[in-house]
């Protein structure tokens, strides 16, 4: 049988090749961490990780991830402990309405990755991958209508400074 | 969304043997097609998922050349990239392009395939000879502040989006492609894409049921190289005007320019005339007038759009100056600049 894995659970892929990935989530799976905003790519509230990266969860066919491992914002702390992005979101008051935050999360997440990979982005030159600038350019597929912009590169900041540099 | 049925390949020789329908449609990240299938601008009654094909997800280094693979994702593409120096032209288009989430989903085959982001294409109830041939093209006497100014017909003025597609024109890169019956052939991007004329809806010379396997990107000295991208905001948006631009000077006489314009042509922009105005002339301020003149000679805009002749000049001028500076600091250099 084709499956797919969420946080570490194996499912069958639907029967309906038209579900993408988050209507399976909402529909199949009951889970709603992952957020319809746009349903077209454009706001990033539906950021889920796939294999570790980052993709929008509203444009992928769930036909398309085959034995692929999702991880949602349900899956994102362990044994109970919330990861060090959700507490620096807390800390940093880093969401107003909270629409977008699941989002914002999952992709500050895969951001830290990302980095230390090395993988560069639009504004990379040199070491540097922390400066607030490279950030924003980093997190720009995930929009804020509250506008807490600010309080979310800080505390994706305050992660980074935590790390081992 | 309609409905459709679904078959997969794996191998490339899975391509011949494949049953498909009239509306089939390869899909490959879906970060554009799923999208448009959302919105009933695209009703493919199957679709061949290319998810799982094995053969064409790397990229290869060759003796004169790189081979990618069609599967590569465009994050996958900007990181290789950007550790080659005389690459670094195409990472930084690649970057520029979309957000990390796209990048991540989005597929070498699929950003050289990408349709128009043309406000009346997207909306179904406008006239688009794009998407409904005969309807008549709404952006004519709309609001075209996006649309292009070269390569227009009376029939269509809508510009390719993608900025990948502008550095591997200016990158003199090939597409490899195979068609169902296992034939192959290799087409140049810059004569990949068609001009709309009087049949905006045929964008490429794609035949029935050919898939792009991979491109090819010679080996190529590009010297100083930029890939400049003005918008209006600083990140996730489509050009207004790009220039991807690499230049080689010995003493002041340019030795090689390299050139794609995006955002202001139906299709990614080869500027073969101000190349042909630059090649082995001394560097000088006139120079690229006379050159972007030669360029914008065709030009027609369309009200909302009338600042782009502008801003293609100044923005080509603007990469150029830099360019020469920096190489006349560093004749030997090979690799991109940056702003920080």
């Amino acid at each position: 049988m084709s499956t797919l894995f969420v946080n570490e659970e194996a499912y069958p892929l639907p029967e309906d090749p038209r579900t993408t990935l988050l209507d399976f989530l909402h529909q199949h799976l009951s889970m709603f961490g992952a957020k319809k905003g746009c349903d077209h790519g454009q706001c990033g509230a539906c950021t889920v990780l796939v294999d570790g990266e980052r993709i929008n969860a509203c444009l992928v066919f769930t036909f398309q991830l085959e034995g692929k491992s999702v991880t949602t914002i349900e899956g994102i702390a362990k044994n109970d402990e919330l990861h060090p992005l959700q507490k620096a979101f807390v800390e940093r008051d880093a969401f107003q309405c909270g629409y977008c935050t699941s989002g914002q999360i999952c992709s500050s997440v895969a951001l830290l990755g990302e980095r230390a990979a090395k993988n560069p982005s639009a504004v990379t030159c040199g070491p540097d991958y922390s400066s607030k600038e490279d950030i924003r350019e980093r997190m720009s597929g995930n929009l804020c209508r509250c506008g807490a912009y600010p309080n979310i590169v800080d505390a994706i900041q305050d992660v980074i400074a935590l790390e081992p540099q | 969304m309609n409905p459709f049925s679904v078959q997969h390949i794996k191998h490339t020789q899975d391509i011949t043997g494949l049953s498909t329908e009239d509306r089939a449609k390869y899909i490959a990240g879906g970060t554009n097609l799923i999208d448009l299938m959302k919105l009933q601008v695209e009703t493919p009654s199957q679709l061949i998922n290319l998810s799982q094909w094995e053969d064409e997800q790397s990229i290869t280094e060759h003796d004169d050349h790189y081979r990618v693979g069609a599967m590569v994702t465009n994050t996958a593409l900007a990181n290789y990239a950007y550790h080659k120096p005389s690459l670094s032209l195409l990472s930084q288009a690649l970057l520029s392009g979309a957000t990390v989430q796209l990048r991540n989903r989005a597929t070498t085959g699929g950003n050289l395939l990408q349709r128009t982001r043309c406000y009346y294409f997207y909306d179904t109830t406008n006239a688009c000879n794009k998407r409904q041939p005969g309807s008549g093209c709404a952006a004519l006497t709309s609001m075209n502040r996006i649309h292009a100014i070269l390569g227009t017909s009376d029939d269509c003025i809508a510009t390719h989006p993608s900025d990948m597609a502008v550095a591997m024109i200016a990158l003199d890169a090939k597409v490899l492609l195979t068609a169902k019956s296992g034939e192959e052939r290799g087409v140049p991007v810059r004569e990949f894409y068609c001009e709309p004329g009087s049949t905006p809806h045929i964008e490429n010379i794609l035949e029935n049921e050919e898939v792009i396997t991979a491109v090819i990107i010679p080996k190529q000295r590009h010297g100083s190289q930029y890939y400049r991208k003005v918008r209006d905001r600083s990140s996730y948006a489509f050009a207004l005007v790009s220039v991807a631009a690499g230049l080689v000077v010995k003493g002041n006489r340019i030795e090689k320019v390299t050139l794609g314009f995006g955002g202001v042509g139906t299709k990614p922009w080869f500027p073969a005339s101000a190349i042909k105005m630059l090649i082995g002339a001394e560097f000088s301020d006139e120079v690229l007038d006379l050159a972007i003149d030669a360029e914008l000679a065709d030009a027609k805009v369309y009200g909302s759009n009338n600042f782009k002749p502008d801003l293609l000049r100044n923005t080509f001028k603007s990469v150029l100056n830099s360019l020469y500076e920096h190489q006349c600091e560093n004749d030997d250099y090979e690799g991109a600049l940056y702003e920080n």
